[in-house]
């Protein structure tokens, strides 16, 4: 068996390619956040239980209303994003002239809440949700069995991170959305409601994190602390990448996904640590992150 | 703030007020009963609430009104985190005047409080910690371990794999106190019993959630048996992982509890092998336990680490009717020696004893989990497929290294 620095080669890939698969929700979840941060200019703490809240509303869906998988992964991130909505419309557009601060205290403050309610309600032991029937099974690769639902784990999410880096660079909307972040008094004027389209890109920011949630709940345990395991790493993945930049953070989520799963073949206590290492490397070197432009 | 004289006066007629609804010197002593446990985290359903209500239940059990004494319990939240339960612990003793704290999860907190108890003088019952360490290296003489630890787990379910055929292990051990703890014991067992430990992976706690990656470690390493050595949503992931990934090896789950097996559902479950000391369903008088616990609290049948704190309040209960309440209140380690003093007898347990490590002594029961065709219902998940006797179960008292043990 051939062996790269001390293990196994089929160990490795294997682990490579599982580190591609974590790296797909690190990307899903950076780019609601680098959207929302890019364009609201809010750092969304509560972006890990609008995750959370996503997996909760599959769960939901299929209990109470007998709807599936695949209804609910276009079902799901519509219903959480009208919360969006509501928490932009009744909250978040009040701080939009202050500082970042309150923006980061206010969020941190609703994840506490969502979080603390579903708790209440659905104890934190985790709830089940099944694999659906058509991705069970697995494909034997040689060197790893990979379970088929996995592998559309990585599909999706980059079907996903793509067609929206499309909208936001190459289409009008999009045009007009990244105007209107950079001057918006002058946007309005044109006749674009700056507000609306506000909402609706927390909205849609918000909808990225409840399909990321919903990618999840088959494979990983659908409990209220879901979504505080992923988010820090997930904002040192923003910040890597260069916060409010979209490409930066798909190619950062991607890539971090990898170096955490080489970490944990050779060290496996630093893998929750080593995405703050590297944070801290770029940040010395590139204030800005990999991809971001200096404010 | 305007100081009117209006609110001044108002001021000044409150305080007789105040003072007036101070309670008349009480007839009756209040002992009071602090528990400590994970109320809102991962070992919420593990310990938890249902802890707090097994407490309530013991002293409207045991008719504390008809003794001479009333009871208070009172219930705090140490989030697994060692410097917060040594402050509460602190606190309760020090200011809120509360004679014993019971405590479910977290070893890691469990040795910081009995650190606590000590220098206090105070009384500390644990039920809920896996460490053996709490009757080994850091007894001290105002702590009692119950329910169980780490070597009654290691025996019971190491042993038993290791004799069915599984002599080569991988282990996946949370990173802190208790795994740390959980897989050397078990370690210490398979080698005994003539297995072979291939190597372990170490997962940062808490906050992993994929494991896939140390599953896939374990499943190159060759071993049959792949030692779970974590509790919680760890093992739950781990569960589920293994079978999403197809591991072939053995999934030896050193501590599982009925509502792991709850939320995961008999379909990922089954056949799985685990050791606890306690089953709702096991006889009469755990049947009757655990109604009346469903009285107090329905929708959760109990697991051993939520009906061990029914066991020892009982036994506390029964010590305070011995010295009395003032003698109880006053010295923990007096009181802890009251204890060991007596046998234990209750629904949860049956009889037993405390030994002079500060150790309580039952039988610990290996059970399997039942295939979803054999289950007669929501709870009704374990065959028994074995039990280790009382003075069998646990650590020789000897091999501890505890100072308290004369030679």
């Amino acid at each position: 068996m051939m062996m790269i620095l001390g293990i196994p080669a089929p160990l490795l890939f294997g682990q490579l390619l599982l580190g591609l698969i974590n790296g797909a929700f690190y990307a899903l979840l950076s780019l609601g956040l680098a959207i929302i941060f890019g364009m609201l200019n809010i750092v969304n703490f509560a972006h890990g239980a609008l995750f959370m809240l996503g997996a909760f509303t599959a769960w939901g869906l299929l209990n109470y209303l007998g709807i599936g998988y695949w209804a609910a992964l276009v079902l799901a991130p519509l219903l959480v994003g009208v919360f969006g909505v509501v928490l932009e419309r009744l909250f978040i557009s009040r701080l939009y002239k202050l500082d970042h601060l309150y923006g980061l205290l206010l969020t941190f403050g609703l994840a506490l809440i969502l979080e603390g309610l579903v708790r209440n309600f659905y104890g934190s032991s985790g709830l089940p949700y099944a694999i659906p029937s058509q991705l069970q099974g697995a494909q034997n690769l040689g060197f790893m069995i990979l379970p088929n639902y996995r592998a559309w784990v990585v599909v999706a999410a980059v079907i996903v991170c793509l067609a929206t880096w499309l909208i936001i660079e190459k289409t009008s909307i999009g045009a007009k959305l990244r105007a209107a972040t950079e001057n918006a008094p002058l946007v309005q004027s044109f006749g674009i409601n700056v507000p609306r389209m506000i909402t609706l890109t927390y909205a849609a920011g918000v909808a990225l994190a409840a399909f990321a949630g919903v990618l999840a709940a088959p494979i990983y345990s659908v409990n209220p602390n879901m979504g505080t395991n992923f988010i820090i790493t997930v904002f040192a993945v923003v910040v890597i990448g260069g916060m409010g930049s979209i490409l930066g953070s798909i190619v950062t989520g991607f890539g971090l996904g990898i170096v955490e799963g080489l970490t944990r073949v050779f060290y496996p206590e630093g893998s929750a640590t080593v995405v703050f290492v590297v944070m801290v490397i770029v940040l010395l070197a590139r204030p800005a992150g990999l991809f971001g432009r200096a404010h | 703030m305007q100081l009117s004289r209006r609110a001044l006066l108002g001021t000044a007629a409150a305080i007789p007020a105040l003072a007036a609804t101070r309670p008349a010197r009480a007839q009756r002593p209040v002992l009071k009963i602090g528990v400590l446990t994970d109320l809102s985290g991962p070992y919420q359903d593990i310990v938890g609430p249902l802890t707090v209500d097994a407490v309530k239940l013991a002293v409207a059990d045991f008719g504390v009104s008809a003794k001479g004494f009333d009871v208070e319990v009172v219930a705090a939240d140490h989030q697994n985190k060692p410097d917060i339960g040594s402050n509460i612990a602190r606190q309760w003793y020090d200011r809120d005047g509360v004679d014993v704290i019971m405590e479910g999860g977290s070893s890691a907190v469990a040795l910081a409080v009995a650190g606590v108890a000590k220098d206090k003088n105070k009384a500390y019952i644990n039920s809920g910690a896996a460490t053996s360490d709490l009757t080994g290296a850091q007894c001290n003489a105002c702590t009692l371990h119950w329910t169980y630890d780490t070597y009654m787990l290691a025996k019971s379910t190491g042993a038993a794999m290791v004799k069915a055929g599984g002599d080569s292990w991988f282990f996946i051990t949370a990173d802190y106190a208790f795994g740390h703890a959980l897989s050397r014991d078990v370690g210490n067992f398979v080698t005994k019993a003539g297995g072979k430990l291939l190597g372990g992976v170490r997962t940062p706690f808490p906050g992993t959630t994929d494991f896939s990656s140390y599953l896939l470690q374990a499943q190159s390493s060759g071993a049959k048996v792949i030692g779970l050595a974590n509790a919680g949503s760890d093992t739950a992931n781990c569960i589920k992982q293994a079978k999403e990934f197809g591991i072939t090896a053995s999934l030896a789950g050193l501590l599982v509890f009925l509502s792991d097996i709850h939320s995961l559902g008999l379909d990922v479950c089954q056949g799985l092998v685990l050791t606890e000391s306690f089953y709702w369903n096991h006889n009469d008088r755990t049947r009757a336990f655990s109604d009346r616990l469903w009285k107090l609290a329905p929708g959760r049948r109990p697991g051993m680490a939520q009906a061990g704190p029914y066991s020892s309040a009982i036994h506390y209960l029964k010590g305070a009717v011995e010295m009395g309440p003032a003698a109880i209140k006053k010295d923990g380690a007096a009181t802890i020696a009251q204890l060991k003093k007596m046998p234990t007898d209750d629904d949860v347990f049956g009889p037993g004893v405390i030994r002079q490590d500060g150790r309580k002594l039952h039988p610990s029961f290996l059970f399997q989990v039942k295939k979803p065709s054999e289950s007669k219902g929501a709870w009704d998940y374990y065959n028994l497929i074995g039990t280790t006797p009382a003075d069998e179960a646990f650590r020789p008292m000897a091999e501890g290294g505890c100072s308290l043990v004369k030679a």
